[in-house]
């Protein structure tokens, strides 16, 4: 705001107050994207703080199951390629939506949506399995970590999955009028953001886990 | 006003009788260690002074004298900036950290507690033959185990060492964070499970000295005291025969029986210990059958792969089931460890791991 | 009878009548009194009938004043509850070290001094600081509220759910025993079976959704509103501060979230992190936690910072000294808080080299400090000092805190760190920077700004009165806690065999005894304020009763709801204070319609939840967790559908309350 607004000097006489209030929005808007974006990054930091966790204890299997006797690369390929996907068709329903195409962007949320429940799918098969094989997060602190890293990626995609519900029925209610853009631009960040944690996690506990 | 502001200095003055009459055991150890970092505290108090002091002098003079009533007194209300004082009030605290941290260099290094002693006292150095005696600590629910390899004795909650003969203490837990503290003879040094710490120090003077855990543990840590006798040789030599005389052998099987947590226990000797229970503790497998963390580490860090088993749970479990079964190889001579500087009598040696690092995993 | 076990524990899970602590008569005591206080305070609000007034004037309000007071009275109340454990420790290290065992069980002490650091910190300190930048910080940036009205009000009553948690643990089933870290091993599932450690996890948890919230919100409207013309290098100092410390909590607080929630798996789920076998290892929680830890210290300090450096400049009439170099120390202490989480564990074994950079950086921050202390000294320097309460603390703070900044470089030095840790000699150091600093900072600018909350002065006598009780309650109180320290003290212990120390502790206790009676009289200077609100040494008709410097002063006592009727300009530093000297003319026409957002129930409806949610997690009451957890979603998805959050305050009202206003003013003239 500080930025936009040319300071009213008149004449010498110093001006103390604006008598002409822009538009009250204006801030709100931009706040909102700000303030979801340091959200974000405190949610980095929730994710790098299991990363560390992880790389501590991430080699001790106290004489249980490591990486090369658990992890299936080529069924985390396809969940890897689900997700990815998903960011994709996201950014597809933004432009439609910038486009103002209301059935556009209700088609490729939903579209971001069935992405994200076979990749919920996936990973839930995955750790079902995990379990059924005795390989069970009481194991080993390898495996503490590795349920808990997944698990909570998961879980905010569960959560984003939610959200996209929520959002088309609003948006089919409502239309693509400015809160409901809001709140597609934010979940958007959400869903990149998740995609980004993802590949680190395919790299970091997967692929390293198991080379 | 001014009268009670100046309190914190008149205390400080008030306190300083007492300072000279009262046995602060930090300000009036007993060894050498501790010594050193009784002074090391004075040094770094009197660096701090130098600043300290004239800031509560020129905020009690700046109260007085500037205050709303004094009229004669200069009022500047434009004096916002001066790049001289700026740089004078940044470079005093510079200055005076950049000697404490030289400081502090230097003697975190010379005390640093894994460190062999180099010297008994500031007036002895060490003579090169003089072999530390040995302790191994172990800190149980809630009391002191002290194992001494060399006289093949042990004691619960007493501790005794010759004066001027070096100490080496391994330090362990069975179970909580304790920290492993006598005042007299040296700091602290946390004693943890699965883990073993080190601690070198001497006692220059005969007494008995407290000591206690400085961490807090629970329900019977304010009974977890001890007290540590600094004796002569010959005294130290008659309280090892005494513990040679007790009736009781610290056998695996006994000391899972006093691992039990209790509270405020009785001092008690023991005559023989198993050889290698030390190692055991830290590698937590006393129990029969139970496979030793050095055993799993290693397994861990040799992880041959298991690409196949994956869907195959039987094969995963008898694979699980054979690692379990050859845990228990702890003191096979062909152990690969031994980079440690020395070798505790009749068990392979375990070399120090620094910070942050399983003691197997050097 | 097995069947009707297994029903009850489906029904109750671990909750039995067992855990109502009825053979512990201190405990039955303490809640008939607090049943008798709450029945009284209840009984009252009926009577009034301000059950109305209160919902929907407060519980629901957005309005960031409104929800920077009821944080402040939530810190206050919850510093009763925590002096009072500091009482009772006190007593009976006083007791038992007399050559008797003192009159408190280790199970009661070890929760009582556990649930002191707890509250303090996190139901007092936190709430009091966040409180203070909520009802200061809009108004010293010209901004009508904070960027969130909604998300504020939610985050004050998550904090208010993590308290009533704590408070609930002291009737129902116990506190953890563990101190305020909760350290593994002895948190864990072995050592700490029953449901004290699961109370200290959840309040925690559900306090820090609010904390990290409120500063996400702070830090937004800090860069999103501040009015034309306050550029970064105008912005008040407490202003600064607050920024520092919300960027601290939001890159501290997840952190702790995410090492409490593992501590949680491991208590609930079995797994390994912090377990001594399975792999685990307790020394990444310790890492972990302090990682959080320390940077908590510079939260709550800072702001005290800030605090001083607006006091100190507007008792003195002068403009703050170093105003860029205090800057600039701010934002170098932000960024050095990160790198000295270590010192709180030298003696854990790390090599001297590592030991030797952490001792170093922490030494490193005292010279931002240092510098801080001298700006405020030559802010003193040629000025033209008045001597209220706020001003009183802040002198105190300057000779007292110097001496905690002391001990602390001497804990930073490894090899005296190894003798000085987890002695009482730490206890007092860290007491002699959080009263001497965090305290005296927030007491000074509770008083200091009272008049702008309420219109009207605290008592200057039973503030000074509060003021003396405190400084020399505090050294009476610390200065033999730091000789035990010395005399190789553990703190936390229960027990003591020298009768010697009893004396010290007997000081200590009478030291306590001041600093109650110093909080008494801080209670009693707003009462006797109160009593006297109408006279015109107390009243505040001005808005402007300091001679202050900064935008909060330019609008009324109490301010209106939208603060400014119009968005103020500023051209330079301690900006009130240029419009006063430029002869600024307060506009009396054309005003506009104000946009403002609606107050709302969700945010106590949503805290509410959550407190039934922890609540069902100590217990292990699943159905109610499972339950109450769908519910805070629904009631989540619910506000979404709410698209009507804001609405207009028609100019008609406010030029009537500007009109108001400038008879208020006009009186005063006459008068």
């Amino acid at each position: 705001m500080t930025k936009h607004v040319k300071l009213p000097v008149t004449d010498g006489a110093p001006v103390f107050f604006l008598t002409e209030e822009e538009d009250a929005h204006g801030h709100h808007e931009t706040g909102t994207m700000l303030g979801f974006w340091i959200y974000l990054m405190s949610d980095c930091l929730i994710f790098a703080s299991l990363f560390a966790v992880h790389a501590v204890v991430g080699g001790s299997y106290a004489g249980g199951p490591a990486p090369v006797d658990l992890f299936d690369l080529d069924l985390v390929l396809v969940s890897t390629a689900a997700l990815l996907i998903s960011s994709i068709t996201y950014g597809f329903a933004v432009i439609a939506m910038q486009q103002g195409n209301q059935r556009g962007t209700l088609a490729w949320l939903a579209a971001t949506g069935v992405f994200g429940i076979v990749f919920i799918g996936m990973s839930l098969y995955e750790f079902l399995h995990l379990i059924h094989i005795g390989a069970t997060p009481q194991v080993s602190a390898f495996l503490s970590s590795f349920f808990t890293l997944v698990g909570t990626h998961a879980l905010h995609v569960t959560f984003g999955v939610i959200w996209l519900g929520v959002l088309l029925v609003q948006i089919s209610q409502r239309g693509i009028g400015e809160a409901n853009q809001r709140r597609v631009m934010c979940l958007s960040m959400f869903w990149h953001f998740l995609d980004l944690v993802w590949i680190v996690v395919f790299s970091f506990v997967y692929l390293i886990g198991v080379l | 006003m001014q009268r009670v502001k100046a309190l914190p200095l008149l205390l400080v003055l008030a306190m300083s009788p007492l300072l000279a009459g009262c046995q602060w055991v930090i300000m009036a150890p007993a060894g050498d260690i501790a010594v050193q970092q009784r002074d090391l505290i004075l040094v770094a108090t009197g660096l701090m002074l130098l600043i300290i002091v004239p800031v509560m002098v020129l905020t009690v003079l700046f109260a007085w004298k500037y205050r709303q009533s004094n009229r004669k007194a200069d009022y500047d209300p434009d004096f916002h900036h001066s790049t001289k004082l700026e740089i004078a009030i940044w470079g005093a605290p510079v200055a005076i950290i950049l000697v404490l941290g030289t400081i502090t260099w230097i003697a975190t290094h010379r005390l640093d507690p894994y460190a062999p002693l180099a010297r008994i006292d500031a007036a002895r150095p060490l003579a090169a033959d003089v072999e530390p005696l040995r302790v191994e600590v172990v800190s149980l629910d809630w009391k002191w185990l002290f194992i001494y390899p060399q006289y093949g004795i042990a004691t619960i909650n007493e501790l005794a060492a010759p004066v001027d003969r070096p100490i080496a203490f391994r330090i362990t837990s069975s179970n909580l964070m304790n920290s492993f503290f006598v005042p007299a003879l040296a700091g602290q040094i946390y004693a943890m499970a699965g883990m073993q710490t080190q601690l070198h120090a001497v006692v220059n003077e005969a007494g008995v000295f407290d000591g206690f855990s400085a961490n807090y543990t629970g329900h019977g840590f304010s009974y977890m005291r001890f007290k540590f006798h600094g004796l002569s040789q010959d005294g130290f030599e008659a309280w090892v025969a005494k513990a040679r005389a007790s009736d009781d052998a610290l056998t695996r099987a006994v000391y899972l029986d006093v691992e039990r947590p209790s509270e405020a226990d009785p001092v008690r000797y023991f005559s023989s210990v198993d050889a290698g229970l030390f190692l055991r503790i830290v590698n937590m497998c006393v129990p029969e059958g139970k496979a030793c963390l050095r055993d799993i580490m290693r397994s861990d860090e040799n992880r041959i792969s298991g690409l196949g088993r994956m869907g195959n749970p039987a094969a995963l479990a008898s694979a699980r089931l054979e690692k379990a079964l050859a845990g228990d190889t702890l003191c096979t001579p062909q152990s690969p460890q031994g980079t440690g500087p020395a070798t505790l009598a009749g068990l392979p040696a375990v070399g120090g791991a620094p910070y942050g690092v399983r003691i197997f995993s050097e | 009878m097995a069947l009707d076990g297994n029903l009850q524990q489906l029904v109750f899970g671990r909750l039995t009548f067992e855990a109502i602590p009825i053979h512990e008569p201190i405990l039955v005591g303490t809640f008939a009194v607090v049943a008798l206080i709450g029945v009284a305070v209840l009984a009252a609000i009926t009577r009034y009938r301000l059950w109305g007034y209160l919902w929907n004037e407060w519980f629901t309000s957005v309005d960031h004043k409104k929800i920077g007071i009821m944080y402040i009275i939530l810190a206050l109340v919850m510093f009763l509850r925590g002096l009072a454990d500091a009482l009772m420790l006190r007593l009976h290290q006083a007791m038992a070290s007399g050559g008797g065992e003192g009159y408190l069980t280790p199970h009661h002490y070890d929760q009582i001094f556990t649930a002191h650091g707890v509250i303090m910190i996190f139901f007092v300190a936190m709430p009091l600081v966040t409180g203070l930048m909520n009802y200061v910080m809009p108004l010293q940036i010209g901004a009508r509220d904070v960027a969130f009205p909604f998300l504020n009000n939610f985050s004050f009553w998550m904090t208010t759910s993590g308290a009533v948690l704590v408070m609930m643990s002291l009737f129902v089933g116990e506190f953890a025993q563990t101190g305020w870290l909760a350290y593994p091993p002895l948190s864990g599932i072995d050592a700490s079976p029953w449901v004290g450690v699961d109370y200290y996890l959840w309040s925690l948890q559900i306090a820090g959704v609010g904390t990290t919230l409120s500063g996400i919100n702070l830090i937004v409207t800090i860069v999103k509103m501040r009015c034309p013309g306050m550029t970064y290098m105008r912005m008040p100092v407490f202003t600064w501060t607050s920024l520092c410390t919300n960027i601290l909590i939001v890159a501290t607080f997840p952190v702790l979230t995410a090492v409490l929630a593992l501590l949680a798996l491991d208590r609930y789920v079995g797994t390994h992190f912090f377990t001594n076998d399975g792999g685990g290892n307790p020394m990444m929680y310790v890492n972990l936690i302090w990682i959080w830890g320390h940077p908590e210290v510079y939260i709550l300090v800072l702001p005290a910072f800030g605090i001083f450096s607006e006091v100190v400049s507007t008792f003195s009439g002068k403009r703050l000294f170093g105003y860029k170099s205090m800057v600039y120390a701010t934002a170098a202490i932000m960024i050095l808080s990160y790198l000295v989480w270590l010192h709180h564990f030298f003696t854990m074994g790390s090599g001297a080299t590592v030991n030797t950079f952490f001792g170093i950086t922490t030494m490193i921050i005292s010279i931002p400090t240092g510098a801080k202390i001298f700006n405020w000294l030559f802010t003193m320097y040629r000025g033209r000092i008045r001597f209220d309460v706020p001003m009183m603390w802040t002198v105190g703070f300057m000779l007292t805190f110097v001496i905690g900044g002391m001990t602390g470089v001497l804990l930073a030095v490894p090899p005296a760190d190894f003798v000085l840790h987890n002695s009482l000699f730490l206890v007092a150091h860290f007491h002699n920077t959080i009263i001497g600093g965090v305290v005296f900072g927030l007491f000074a600018g509770i008083v200091y700004w009272f008049p702008k909350a309420f219109g009207f002065k605290a008592d200057p006598f039973w503030g000074k009165v509060s003021f003396w009780c405190w400084q020399i309650g505090f050294w009476v109180a610390f200065m033999p806690i730091y000789i035990l320290g010395l005399m190789g003290i553990t703190r936390r212990i229960s027990q003591f065999e020298d009768t010697s120390l009893n004396i010290f502790f007997v000081t200590a206790a009478l030291g306590a005894l001041l600093i109650l009676f110093g909080t008494l009289a801080f209670v009693a200077q707003f009462a006797v304020g109160y009593l006297r609100r109408k006279q015109p040494a107390y009243a505040d008709a001005t808005g402007d009763p300091w001679n202050g410097r900064t935008l909060e002063w330019a609008v009324s006592s109490p301010p209106p709801a939208y603060n400014f009727a119009f968005t103020p300009v500023v051209h330079d530093l301690d900006a009130w204070w240029d419009m006063k000297e430029r002869g600024y003319a307060r506009p009396l026409t054309g005003f506009r319609p104000v946009h403002m957002p609606h107050y709302t129930g969700t945010g106590i409806i949503l805290s509410a939840l959550s407190l039934v949610l922890g609540f069902a997690l100590i217990w292990h009451i699943w159905w109610l967790s499972a339950m109450s957890f769908a519910a805070i979603i629904v009631a989540a998805i619910a506000h979404t559908f709410n698209y009507d959050r804001d609405y207009y305050i028609p100019a008609g009202e406010v030029a009537a309350t500007e009109a108001a206003r400038t008879q208020l003013l006009a009186g005063k003239v006459a008068s």
